[in-house]
């Protein structure tokens, strides 16, 4: 991969070699979900990657609003919060299992 | 290295630390609710858990992050920020003109909207937004993921 330095001819927009920007668009592209499932050798163009980016990043704003929405109904109903050393225990075994990769 | 009997503990904390600090804030805040909620009480409570939700995730995260600090930021001075947002509108369409098309293929538009998306992206410079974004988006998942988790639990 060639890294060409281009000089920076705006104040206060800092041009980087492309191998920087490659790498952090292969960074983004790891956690996309869409993007990840894709085979490794297709390439996947920077504009392709942020766009994808963006849009998931306003999905995941969309379903925290829905969570939130559905868990202040949600605690209307119940009363009392005796299960809570439950509910970490149980948040906490599913979160280590899913992160975990031998 | 990661062992067999090893498991990831630097992320997982982060995400016990948001899971309790959440629950905590969900328990308090049942305890003072009105019999019979207004419109206006219900509004209340989602936004309350909305804005607690994302604010605690940016507390749980160790600090050095620009989005969690522009988070916590915002959050802290909502009507500081609400007059600051007013006043700026008027100034970002100019500011947007005046900085021209970059060079790069990547389209100026899309990491405009980028900016406006990550907490903070607006004075950062291209490389470290890539950075901040990688790592804001892994919280956004790991705070959807458990709040996903309490409702589920709720819910049966």
């Amino acid at each position: 991969m060639s890294s060409r330095r281009s000089q920076s001819t705006q104040p206060g927009v800092s041009r980087i070699s492309d191998e920087q920007i490659a790498d952090l668009v292969s960074k983004l592209q790891q956690l996309i979900p869409e993007i990840r499932t894709r085979r490794r050798s297709d390439k996947v163009s920077a504009s392709k990657v942020l766009q994808e980016t963006c849009n998931y990043i306003r999905s995941l704003h969309r379903e925290v609003d829905d969570l939130s929405d559905r868990l202040s109904a949600l605690l209307e109903s119940t009363d009392g919060d005796s299960a809570q050393a439950a509910i970490i225990r149980s948040l906490l075994i599913k979160l280590v299992w899913s992160n975990w990769s031998p | 290295m990661n062992t067999h009997n090893q498991l990831p503990s630097s992320h997982s904390s982060v995400e016990s630390r948001f899971a309790s600090g959440f629950l905590k804030a969900l328990k308090k805040m049942n305890k003072n609710r009105p019999s019979s909620p207004s419109i206006r009480d219900t509004y209340r409570r989602y936004n309350f858990i909305r804005v607690s939700a994302y604010g605690l995730m940016a507390s749980a995260v160790r600090p050095g992050r620009a989005w969690s600090h522009a988070t916590l930021w915002k959050i802290r001075n909502r009507t500081f920020h609400r007059a600051l947002m007013k006043r700026s509108r008027t100034h970002s369409l100019t500011r947007r003109v005046a900085r021209g098309n970059p060079r790069n293929e990547l389209g100026c538009e899309q990491v405009n909207d980028l900016r406006k998306l990550v907490p903070g992206g607006e004075e950062m410079k291209f490389c470290r937004l890539l950075n901040e974004t990688a790592h804001y988006m892994k919280c956004l998942q790991a705070q959807v993921q458990i709040m996903r988790n309490i409702v589920d639990h709720y819910s049966t």
